[in-house]
């Protein structure tokens, strides 16, 4: 049986989402996407041509095996959103959507209220909205419960390569979740990816690790091969850690 | 409002402590993860020279990612060197007898549609200050002009009341740059003898009225050149450092302006070499790693070129400093001299062949009440 991720209406048989800001070189950033085997890119709207010219990021990334997913970066609050997203499906021919709301331009940290109001709103307008949140068990359910195709907790601050440092959050979130969980903001290396995937995440979203790697285009490839090594693991079983020792002097003998 | 936590702050006790700071504070400031308002003073101190190769090396890793291998290109327009004020060190200065103009709606329209052409998105719009002629009527009228052809409008001009600029916000500006040229507030006197701009504390307090006003991004910035750059860069630090926690919904960017020839000005007092304005930028960026940093054309090629790596984010290019420079009137007496005169192709071949991406457009105003169909 193939191990394949349906979000909305559609199939991925990679579980590696990618980005495309932050690259050096638009040719680099098309092979590096290529390279990671990714169905599901991100762009930036506001990076985005409007004005209905040849937008060079988007020549990048005609590819029949790439899906588009317009985010709202830059909007602070749920009006702003939705009219992002209005904007998003009319310029881009998509109804995909990744909500991301944040107020704060320092550490980009998503607006959970907001973000639940613009959710609600855009589910009803017809968008399969996968929202950008922190790693809040509750908020994710309250999404889950407005009718989101997927939930994107963030593993660390965006961009911080950190890792997944909100660890205990997301096995909460996994475990409680109806709908695909996204690790998303904060993987930045090959190894964090395959934490996240043998957690239970359904799929990861990686984007700064790759554009300002050395070589883009290898760690793409590593990070291809560590979702899959993670995702087969997590399938396997993994054998439990063991998180208690055997006494030497046991504390129980005397009940034998 | 700001004025209130600088009055509590001394120039020269200020100058005396960064100039006492020593390779142990240096150390234990690049060592942190996060840094605080005294480890910037190490960072900006003589005793961080010989630390510039690894500051410059954490400089690059830090700012690369936040922003990637990219770099935000924008144009300055300016629309009128008219002013009422005497800065003796500008060459707009109300005392300097030059040709005045302010251009027209036609003639911003004629700025833009070359800027368009090459390739700009982001716009800065420039003028002194003349308020009959260049008042808030006027700039609002230029922002309505150029709303549909530009991605991203910001402004570099008077300040204004906190009301005018929510009106220049809902018009669609984005960003306002407003340098306060320098903290020490009794020589500030001197630089700016007559006219608006001689009031030290209205100056002081704009970033708060642009903060109330909700503007998307405050540019802040000194005049390097008039007085202790070090002093002066720390109350920068310790400005934006207030705005950051009171206005945190807001963006905000730095300068690095060096006094420049303009005709009939003051010779810079404060000098600063190249390496040191090297190690003033990377000691921003080690300090506030989201923070924007922005690189004109008033630094030679040169310097532009290799400063890409270091972490400047944003830069100017083929630039003109007079009204009508681009193509109403090239001929024109600049606001001062353009040290990278490449043109726009040349430059962003250039970003290229360093391996980042020039970033045209960067911004998208997701609101109902602008875009006016054209």
């Amino acid at each position: 049986m193939s191990d394949t991720l349906k979000i909305g209406d559609k199939i991925f048989s990679s579980r590696l989402f990618t980005g495309t800001g932050k690259f050096g070189n638009h040719n680099i950033m098309e092979e590096a996407l290529l390279a990671s085997g990714s169905e599901l890119v991100t762009v930036a709207l506001k990076r985005v041509s409007m004005d209905g010219e040849d937008d060079d990021i988007l020549k990048h990334l005609n590819h029949s095996h790439i899906n588009l997913l317009p985010n709202t970066s830059g909007v602070r609050n749920a009006e702003e959103a939705i009219f992002a997203a209005h904007m998003a499906r009319e310029a881009l021919q998509t109804n995909w959507l990744k909500l991301e709301i944040h107020p704060d331009p320092k550490y980009l940290m998503p607006d959970p209220i907001e973000t639940l109001k613009a959710a609600e709103r855009l589910v009803k307008d017809g968008f399969i909205v996968l929202p950008y949140v922190h790693a809040d068990p509750v908020l994710c359910k309250r999404l889950e419960e407005v009718g989101v195709a997927a939930v994107m907790p963030l593993g660390a601050p965006i961009g911080s390569n950190m890792g997944l440092k909100t660890l205990e959050f997301l096995q909460i979130i996994i475990e409680q979740s109806n709908v695909p969980v996204i690790v998303d903001a904060g993987i930045g290396a090959p190894s964090h990816a395959a934490a996240a995937m043998e957690i239970g995440a359904d799929a990861v979203l990686v984007n700064t690790a790759i554009a300002v790697a050395g070589d883009p285009v290898a760690i793409a490839t590593a990070f291809k091969m560590a979702v899959i090594a993670g995702r087969m693991a997590y399938g396997a079983k993994l054998g439990s850690v063991r998180a208690y020792a055997e006494a030497s002097s046991p504390l129980t003998d005397f009940l034998n | 409002m700001f004025g209130e936590i600088f009055e509590t702050h001394n120039w020269d006790e200020t100058l005396v402590s960064i100039y006492a700071k020593t390779a142990t504070d240096v150390q234990r400031a690049l060592g942190k993860s996060k840094r605080d308002l005294e480890d910037f003073k190490a960072m900006i101190s003589p005793a961080a020279a010989p630390y510039l190769e690894q500051m410059a090396q954490l400089s690059n890793k830090i700012t690369q990612k936040r922003f990637g291998k990219t770099v935000q290109l924008y144009a300055p327009l300016y629309l009128s060197n008219e002013c009422q004020n005497i800065c003796t060190y500008c060459g707009f200065s109300y005392d300097n007898k030059i040709k005045r103009k302010t251009l027209s709606g036609a003639e911003i329209l004629q700025e833009a549609e070359f800027l368009k052409q090459q390739g700009f998105d982001h716009v800065l719009l420039v003028t002194g200050e003349a308020t009959k002629t260049v008042g808030v009527d006027y700039l609002k009228n230029a922002i309505k002009i150029l709303r549909p052809h530009f991605a991203n409008i910001s402004i570099e001009v008077q300040p204004l009341e906190e009301e005018e600029y929510k009106t220049l916000v809902a018009e669609g500006l984005y960003a306002v740059l407003v340098y306060q040229e320098t903290y020490h507030k009794d020589n500030y006197k001197t630089y700016h003898p007559k006219g608006k701009k001689s009031n030290f504390d209205y100056r002081l307090d704009t970033p708060d009225r642009l903060g109330n006003a909700a503007i998307h991004k405050i540019g802040l910035g000194v005049l390097i050149g008039l007085e202790d750059w070090r002093t002066d860069n720390f109350f920068t630090a310790l400005h934006l450092n207030y705005l950051e926690r009171k206005f945190w919904q807001t963006r905000y960017s730095i300068s690095f302006p060096r006094l420049r020839p303009a005709s009939g000005l003051i010779e810079p007092k404060s000098i600063i070499t190249d390496k040191e304005l090297v190690q003033l930028i990377c000691a921003w960026r080690i300090f506030n790693e989201e923070l924007e940093l922005s690189i004109s054309t008033r630094e030679n090629e040169f310097f532009r070129d290799n400063v890409i790596k270091l972490g400047a984010t944003a830069m100017s290019a083929g630039s003109k400093t007079n009204p009508g420079g681009y193509s109403v009137e090239p001929e024109s007496l600049e606001q001062f001299e353009i040290d990278d005169s490449r043109s726009v192709a040349e430059v962003e071949q250039m970003i290229e062949s360093k391996g980042y991406k020039p970033v045209w457009k960067d911004w998208e105003k997701f609101t109902i009440t602008e875009k006016a169909t054209s």
